[in-house]
């Protein structure tokens, strides 16, 4: 538990004061110059951010949905269940490199490709990586967090209230939609959290299917390439030709995605006990 | 007070449920059954007996609550007002519509007060305002609840006390209007005085509705009910007017159970 505190706190400390010092206005807000040894990381804040957005809007009903099928509806003894359990929990434990290779063939090769195929006479314009592979990629990746958090806040839903909507002629539908998910946001919420943080944090995933070494440009379209927080301190670490002139951007740009990841994560908790207080209980 | 002492066995009334040779399985397990029974409308039947004697099993076969307990089967026959319940077409929620429920706890949902007796009608797609307000306040005051809530409506229902959580449900159920009224022990969680008031209440609804209750408060069967039904061991014992029954039931096993020899 010290020991705990003691790592992260040497880690924040240290990353504080080597990166406050560049952090600037500047450096927030505009790309990376002189062969990144200058300017800022703007583009890899938004890209990060879009990222993130897409993700979540993608991870989210996708693993609501099936945590309210797999809790609320399906058989827990049927072997189809069984089948999306098992690979539920083999999801969660894929590498996350495996998920940039799965990427790159499914979303960018296969999916990107049929897309250009069929609407763009086969010009490149989703068939290569772009923001949403990426997101959609990441969403792959985070789905599992999604669907357990979800099926444990389903589970903490009392039988009571669900007997209670029953007894008043609510189909099952009708529960699920109106007193069930209800109660189950807050839990929904934890799940997310969990999910947006892993999503900002992950670099392996969006290494082939969207992040770019260099642009300087924010992405304004889905299949626009981008650059990420997650990326760009790899890059500047072990891909600028001077390290040594990259040094202080690079802190800096660790306390940025540090920062970014705590602040997502706040937010999400703020709304999170906010709807806990709406509901009155403490599930 | 002594509610069923003078009434005597109705004709068949509007709410009437008949019950015609029910069993209950769990699984393999026989849980209740066969029965036969014929409960008059617009009147309050109690259902007593030892814990496990399969009375509450009965209560949730009335309005196919069972079927949401995984490997309950049920055999026979229930109808209400002469249509059969467990009719291949017919489906469990419509059944629910007709015949609600209120539970031994009391389960309020984490909404407004407003919002959980106008839960049954907004899914049966009543959304204008005035009518759910006019619906809302009527079953309220059936309930025996409007003048302690009229003002905090929009509060939470969980800010109630357990006897008030019991009414507001009970109006909740009576809001959607329907035949019958099933009570699993509505009571028993409640102090003397919460209790008093869901006894007069009780006896209140009967006149527009049929009230089925079971109850391990032989005082409170008697208090309330026109007709016993003694279940033991998952079988129907006896079943006649309350005063019958606890002055002189026909079967012995009936007298042990409510001079308290046993159960």
């Amino acid at each position: 538990m010290l020991l705990v505190l003691a790592v992260l706190l040497v880690i924040v400390i240290d990353v504080v004061r080597n990166g406050v010092s560049r952090l600037t206005l500047d450096f927030l807000s505009k790309g990376p110059s002189e062969g990144m040894t200058a300017g800022g990381i703007l583009p890899a804040i938004v890209g990060t951010v879009a990222m993130v957005v897409l993700m979540t809007v993608a991870a989210l009903p996708a693993g609501v949905a099936t945590a309210v099928y797999l809790h609320e509806y399906a058989s827990p003894t049927a072997v189809t269940t069984r089948i999306i359990r098992v690979a539920v929990n083999n999801l969660a434990g894929v590498p996350s490199i495996v998920f940039g290779l799965f990427g790159l063939g499914f979303f960018v090769q296969f999916a990107g490709r049929g897309i250009d195929k069929v609407f763009f006479g086969g010009a490149k314009v989703y068939g290569q990586p772009a923001l949403l592979w990426a997101a959609l990629t990441m969403a792959v990746l985070t789905l599992p967090v999604v669907i357990v958090a979800t099926e444990e806040a389903l589970a903490a839903v009392s039988r009571d209230v669900r007997l209670a909507s029953a007894a008043l002629g609510a189909t099952r539908f009708q529960t699920v939609v109106r007193v069930v998910l209800p109660q189950a946001v807050p839990g929904i919420l934890t799940g997310a959290i969990l999910a947006v943080s892993r999503g900002a944090g992950e670099v392996a995933p969006i290494l082939f299917t969207g992040a770019a070494y260099f642009l300087p440009t924010l992405p304004h379209a889905l299949h626009d390439q981008f650059m990420q927080l997650g990326y760009h301190v790899y890059v500047l670490a072990t891909q600028s030709p001077d390290v040594d002139a990259t040094r202080p951007l690079l802190y800096s740009t660790v306390l940025v995605l540090l920062g970014l990841t705590f602040a997502l994560n706040a937010s999400a908790i703020v709304v999170r006990s906010r709807m806990r207080r709406k509901l009155g209980s403490h599930a | 007070m002594n509610y069923g002492a003078a009434q005597v066995i109705a004709p068949a009334q509007s709410g009437h449920l008949s019950v015609t040779q029910l069993s209950v399985y769990y699984g393999d397990k026989k849980a209740m059954g066969p029965v036969d029974m014929h409960i008059p409308g617009r009147q309050v039947t109690a259902l007593i007996g030892p814990s496990g004697c399969g009375k509450s099993t009965f209560l949730r076969s009335l309005n196919r609550m069972n079927e949401l307990i995984p490997g309950c089967r049920v055999e026979g026959e229930v109808k209400l007002d002469d249509e059969p319940i467990y009719g291949s077409n017919v489906d469990a929620v419509a059944v629910r519509r007709r015949i609600g429920m209120v539970f031994q706890k009391s389960n309020p949902f984490p909404k407004s007060i407003y919002e959980n007796v106008a839960y049954g009608l907004r899914i049966g797609g009543v959304n204008d305002r005035s009518e759910l307000g006019g619906r809302i306040e009527r079953a309220l005051e059936q309930a025996a609840l409007w003048d302690e809530v009229k003002d905090r409506l929009h509060e939470s229902a969980l800010g109630l006390s357990g006897g008030q959580q019991q009414r507001l449900c009970i109006a909740r159920a009576l809001a959607v209007e329907p035949d019958v009224i099933l009570m699993d022990e509505p009571a028993s969680a409640l102090d003397p005085i919460a209790t008093a008031r869901i006894e007069e209440l009780i006896h209140e609804l009967a006149r527009s509705y049929t009230v089925v209750i079971v109850t391990h408060n032989m005082q409170q069967a008697a208090r309330v009910s026109h007709h016993t039904a003694f279940f033991f061991m998952g079988d129907l014992v006896e079943f006649d007017r309350t005063d019958v029954i606890f002055t002189k039931p026909r079967r012995p096993k009936t007298e042990d159970y409510i001079t308290g020899r046993f159960g």
